[in-house]
């Protein structure tokens, strides 16, 4: 693999069309420039501070923390970032390095309308013009997020094909870049797909795992014992491990939607149930079954509802430097009920899953141990479904 | 040729050359199993006998992202209809009985890689597939299966777009059995006019292999086929086809033989008068 880019381990690469290939070196290029330019910096420092509202709270859960009677819990407030999620670091620098490449459209494929609302926003504020692709399963299951997007001058395309869910909007998205290139950047939402990217979205999520480490310094001048996020394709925990990769006594824990459960078909969990593959230009670890074919995966979350997994987590996972475990609707539903109740926190659906893992894991630590849970999201976009999946219909 | 040659006397890339020796080559494409594989073997020898010069079998897909919603549709249905690699690797030893038309495999590297692709290619080469041609896979990725592509005499055809610019020289000179010439942007599907200036990229692919290419991606009509053939070496030829045999289902091995026949014809027709053609 001598002329391979962007390896982790054997995972990573660039397994895309030749039609594809030069755009993902004339970015490579573009990156490289500017992720040490000065200018470029200081404006996307002052996007994440003065627009975003960064540096986003390591907020002490005290109540959590006393009710579970074990480790001390903090959580990083990523849901309180305008657009509501992550999802907006990205964004503001991708949107930010796209404009100084000259391109003037953005197009972005979206799960739970998260990454789709971040890209809508930053085209607005960066006079872009922006189409985002979204599985018409989720155009269903996040209606709201539709209008938002629509509201911020963006046309969304629900997206018919195969599950009709984040990994067809994947698929078109890809399809769409293909065949306009020239004024088009690709704003992919998570560590995944083809070379650079997955280094270019950690590096803009690595800010998450940055503030975390000065913030608890502040507080607690010390480590944190472990620090966990959900995974999906994986983007706020690769942002929430990144800067604590290094600290080997940092225990590293990524939540993976089991869906119904990991011994059901009817999950989302690739690092415990999926096996190596090649897929959306990037070998990893993918649900699929013996003949390669890419299994549907389920989630009650739009946003974790894909069957693969960025390759630098695979690459984490093989060399056991991160944990990554499953988390069933049913514990991600009663962790996003517990949060609210217990400290006045709606988490996302998504970020629910690493609340969850918290709530078993937490009473079986000492007092003295310290947990950092990423709340990537707030859930308000999640409270109709939830509603439904109690069995209660209401309006949105 | 017939079986005992393909895996004798030379290895199973050389009669893909061997298509492009009497002129322009037509290769048209179809999805095993769509909708189903009785009515593919049937269509693969309506093809060969209608003067196909190499036909390209794909092998479905879950996930085609290099493909438009022709290919799409057809990929699902033979999925839905229970197709896989082992039962199209049966079909085409069934083929190989009586059909000597050199044959390529067109899937996606997963579909390979999952299977075990030492243990894929050395089929490809027991079996009589000439070639591999793996679209999501790169000049910079491809090492990985040349390898092996060469260690059993498969051929992996790379694939050359219009976007491809500085890139040309270094793909054209490892290039195998013929060069894919991409038409358009985008994905597979039928187009009304191919803008991309075809005959510079066909040049800058000679000046750096001898190998012969070939014309792909949006090409329906018989003009469209004659017209990229006498710019290049042979057109390709899919969307069209798969719609044929979505309209006539099992019964689609006659249109589309009349089909490749149209197509055929009007290659190696237009070629004798490509001058006047082209001026």
């Amino acid at each position: 693999m001598s002329n391979s880019q962007g390896r982790f381990g054997v995972h990573g690469g660039q397994y895309i069309p030749e039609t594809l290939m030069n755009a993902v070196i004339e970015l490579e290029e573009a990156y490289n420039h500017y992720k040490d330019d000065p200018t470029f910096n200081r404006e996307l420092t002052n996007l994440y501070n003065e627009y975003a509202g960064r540096p986003s709270r390591l907020y002490y859960a005290k109540k959590m923390t006393q009710d579970l009677g074990g480790a001390k819990i903090y959580l990083k407030r990523e849901d309180l970032n305008h657009t509501g999620s992550h999802k907006i670091n990205n964004v503001l620098g991708q949107a930010l390095l796209a404009k100084k490449m000259g391109k003037t459209r953005l197009i972005a494929e979206t799960g739970a309308g998260q990454h789709g609302v971040a890209t809508a926003t930053a085209a607005a504020l960066l006079d872009m013009e922006c189409i985002v692709f979204m599985g018409e399963e989720d155009t269903k299951r996040q209606a709201l997020n539709v209008y938002r997007m629509g509201l911020l001058g963006s046309d969304v395309i629900p997206v018919k094909t195969g599950t009709a869910t984040l990994k067809d909007a994947v698929s078109e998205a890809m399809r769409e870049w293909s065949s306009r290139i020239d004024d088009t950047h690709y704003c992919l939402g998570s560590v995944m797909g083809p070379h650079p990217f997955p280094t270019i979205v950690r590096d803009f999520q690595a800010v998450i795992s940055r503030e975390i480490k000065q913030q608890i310094f502040e507080k607690e001048s010390r480590l944190p014992d472990v620090v966990m996020a959900c995974v999906g394709g994986g983007s706020n925990a690769m942002g929430t491990f990144y800067h604590f990769i290094e600290d080997k006594d940092v225990k590293l824990i990524g939540c993976e939607a089991a869906g119904r459960g990991i011994d059901t078909f009817e999950t989302a969990a690739t690092i415990n149930t999926g096996r190596l593959g090649i897929f959306h230009g990037m070998k990893s670890y993918f649900c699929q079954d013996k003949y390669g074919q890419i299994a549907p995966v389920y989630s009650i979350s739009a946003g974790l509802d894909y069957p693969g997994i960025g390759p630098e987590h695979a690459w984490l996972h093989d060399q056991g430097r991160a944990e990554y475990v499953p988390i069933t609707d049913k514990e991600a539903v009663n962790a996003f009920e517990y949060l609210s109740r217990t400290e006045g926190i709606i988490p996302a659906i998504e970020s629910a899953h690493a609340v969850a893992h918290a709530m078993k894991i937490a009473p079986t630590y000492s007092k003295d141990k310290i947990i950092v849970i990423t709340i990537s999201g707030r859930g308000d976009k999640d409270c109709a479904a939830i509603a439904r999946y109690r069995g209660e219909d209401i309006n949105e | 040729m017939n079986k005992t040659d393909t895996g004798r006397s030379h290895t199973p890339s050389y009669y893909i050359k061997e298509a492009f020796k009497d002129g322009k080559a037509f290769i048209p494409f179809i999805t095993c199993g769509d909708p189903d594989l009785e009515t593919t073997e049937k269509i693969v020898r309506s093809m060969s006998e209608n003067g196909a010069d190499l036909i390209e079998l794909g092998i479905p897909f879950s996930d085609p992202t290099a493909e438009g919603p022709v290919i799409q549709d057809a990929n699902l249905r033979a999925l839905n209809g229970g197709v896989t690699t082992d039962k199209i690797f049966d079909m085409v030893k069934r083929l190989r009985k009586d059909i000597s038309t050199p044959m390529l495999f067109m899937t996606y590297a997963n579909v390979v890689f999952s299977y075990n692709t030492d243990k894929f290619i050395s089929t490809c080469a027991e079996i009589g597939i000439n070639g591999l041609i793996l679209p999501d896979l790169p000049f910079e990725e491809k090492e990985e299966f040349d390898d092996i592509c060469q260690k059993y005499g498969v051929a992996l055809i790379s694939l050359i777009a219009p976007t491809s610019q500085n890139r040309i020289a270094m793909i054209a000179r490892q290039a195998q059995g013929f060069v894919y010439i991409v038409s358009s942007l985008g994905v597979t599907g039928v187009r009304s006019e191919i803008n991309t200036d075809i005959s510079s990229l066909v040049k800058l692919v000679r000046e750096n292999t001898s190998v012969p290419c070939a014309v792909g991606f949006g090409i329906s009509t018989p003009e469209q086929a004659a017209k990229m053939a006498a710019i290049s070496d042979g057109a390709i030829v899919g969307s069209s086809i798969i719609k044929l045999i979505a309209q006539f289902g099992r019964d689609a091995a006659e249109p589309v033989g009349q089909y490749v026949k149209t197509m055929k014809e009007a290659i190696l027709t237009l070629k004798s008068d490509k001058n006047s053609l082209q001026s």
